[in-house]
């Protein structure tokens, strides 16, 4: 096993060889979110990838489903399947389609990818979770863009009501959107008040990169018997590639070989938090 | 007569019975759509998702991707349009247990008019890849089809109305996966039917042998996967075919024959179905009337069709 610094790492280097390779892609929304990914896989859930259906297991689902190269990466160097496969991604044929797809890859809960609909699945995978009187828990990464869905407040609703205490939403708050900065595109506002407003354990994480604050907000919303928890993430998109934080540009476009080669330098030296 | 309806509640509480994998979903409309007797028997394992049929689905495909077998209901024309991309993404993208179970499809919803009379949804689902395509003819047909549902993998949905229906089977309806159903045998034209066209496709039937018209009487009560071997062998016989259906023609059960049809053994063809418009208030009686979905426009149909 890596330690969390190889980690973040090994995950953000694959997801520029990914892209790359792939000449199109989702490096920004990816960069974003490795800490959140890398912590849950590499510490926190109860998973086993020699058995990826394994009974009474932790879920975690990419509502972000864009995000794949993150999801991907992880998965691989989790040992889920051979990261010499993440190259393929995007390609005709590969198991790494260009969103997820539960039936190809092991170790992906449900195929995600149109905008908002992850958490309401991962609200029924906590429902499903709770009939079966388990102890687990599910966890379900969220843009911040992706936000503007209404379903998604619809799932938060439902979440509350059902006191889904062991559904734990991330909220990638890098505050940018294909067309601009969040709060120019659609403004949400203070995502707090919010999601304390919907009536889910609501704590803010200011730096969304630093394990240790993930790892103790994590156990907080573990203490809480009767509710979700939304953690709120402030992240940088494109973390840790120069050129490519807090430019809405790299949500959706892949590094050509010049810009390839400078970002696998950068991050080679680049240590989080 | 039955009510669709009370049979779908009465297959559910006998599912939930057998299998505690059954789970029911509703969008605050279970006293209409009776899922209520579902809660009433098994209330641990029914969730009102509220006025929101977006997260009802993604909420089935949540917990029939952990092993659920997920019956969603609601009104037809919220439940396959509101719901839509998530059923088309999250239900049938991933190939889940989910069921889906709308009442109150087409014009015979009755005063409640335009907005609540779904006349696309068949259109809608079937061109959904992984969707199967199912319509009630009657009670005892929904039964069967909802004890069905629950038993074959993947997801489907299931057509039922508000009204009450003419009775097309006696007790017990003989709903099987495989063929679609021959209940009148003819060799002039084949009337193909769904729904509450059904009763009315048989009634017709009846009248046109008063003139020594024989008419293979067919209920397609499976749409998707379409039986191919039924329907194009009644037509090899009748080179004619009438579809009958409480649906638009664009779309539903006519064209998924007509597809067939025309690829294998192209025959005249008439369709009877609402006319590319919504429907409107009124009695549901007087709405089967008004937008000609009755047995004497079967009977003229045929006519017309036979003398073309």
């Amino acid at each position: 096993m890596y330690t969390l610094q190889e980690c973040q790492r090994l995950i953000r280097q694959d997801i520029i060889r990914m892209t790359s390779a792939a000449k199109s892609g989702h490096p920004g929304g990816s960069l974003s979110a490795v800490e959140i990914l890398a912590l849950l896989y590499f510490e926190i859930m109860h998973i086993d990838p020699t058995r990826p259906k394994m009974e009474d297991r932790d879920k975690f689902v990419l509502s972000k489903g864009h995000a794949a190269p993150v999801l991907y990466a992880t998965l691989a160097r989790r040992g889920y399947f051979d990261p010499a496969e993440l190259t393929t991604l995007r390609r005709l044929g590969s198991r790494l389609q260009g969103h997820p797809d539960m039936h190809s890859l092991p170790g992906i809960e449900i195929g995600t990818g149109s905008l908002g609909q992850g958490i309401s699945a991962a609200v029924g995978m906590a429902l499903a979770q709770k009939l079966d009187s388990s102890q687990r828990y599910t966890y379900v990464l969220t843009g911040d863009g992706e936000l503007n869905e209404g379903i998604v407040w619809e799932a938060v609703m439902a979440a509350v009501h059902n006191k889904l205490n062991n559904l734990i939403i991330f909220i990638d708050e890098n505050g940018l959107q294909i067309d601009g900065a969040t709060c120019d595109v659609m403004n949400l506002g203070d995502l707090v008040k919010k999601f304390e407003a919907f009536g889910c354990n609501t704590i803010l994480i200011e730096d969304g990169h630093d394990y240790e604050r993930l790892r103790s907000a994590i156990a907080s919303a573990k203490t809480v018997k009767d509710k979700p928890s939304a953690l709120v993430c402030k992240t940088v998109k494109g973390k840790g590639v120069s050129f490519m934080e807090n430019n809405p540009a790299w949500h959706g476009k892949a590094p050509n070989v010049e810009e390839t080669k400078q970002a696998l330098g950068e991050l080679e030296a680049y240590q989080n938090g | 007569m039955g009510e669709m309806r009370k049979m779908y509640g009465r297959a559910l509480v006998e599912l939930g019975e057998e299998n505690e994998n059954i789970v029911v979903l509703d969008a605050d409309l279970s006293a209409s759509t009776k899922t209520s007797m579902f809660c009433a028997a098994h209330g641990n394992r029914f969730f009102n998702a509220g006025i929101a049929e977006q997260n009802m689905m993604g909420m089935a495909a949540g917990l029939a991707a952990s092993g659920k077998v997920v019956f969603v209901s609601t009104f037809a024309v919220f439940g396959t349009g509101r719901a839509y991309e998530i059923t088309r993404n999250l239900v049938c993208g991933n190939n889940l247990n989910v069921k889906i179970v709308c009442t109150h499809a087409g014009v015979s919803v009755g005063e409640d008019g335009a907005t609540h009379q779904s006349v696309e949804d068949i259109a809608i689902m079937r061109a959904i890849p992984n969707m199967k395509v199912f319509v009630a003819a009657d009670a005892a047909e929904a039964y069967e089809m909802v004890k069905m549902a629950a038993k074959i993998q993947g997801p489907c949905y299931v057509r039922l109305t508000r009204s009450t229906s003419e009775d097309v089977y006696n007790d017990k309806a003989d709903f099987s996966l495989q063929t679609s159903q021959v209940l009148a045998e003819g060799s002039d034209i084949s009337i193909f039917a769904c729904g509450l066209m059904v009763s009315r496709a048989l009634q017709a039937a009846k009248e046109l042998k008063k003139e020594n018209i024989h008419a293979e009487v067919i209920n397609l009560s499976q749409i998707k996967p379409i039986d191919k071997e039924t329907i194009l062998k009644s037509v090899k016989k009748t080179n004619c075919a009438l579809a009958c259906e409480e649906h638009s023609v664009i779309g539903g059960m006519g064209s998924a024959l007509a597809e067939v049809f025309s690829r294998h053994y192209p025959v005249k063809m008439d369709f009877l179905g609402i006319e590319d418009r919504f429907g409107t208030s009124g009695k549901a009686s007087e709405l089967l009337e008004y937008f000609s979905l009755t047995t004497e426009e079967i009977v003229k149909r045929a006519h017309r069709l036979l003398e073309r």
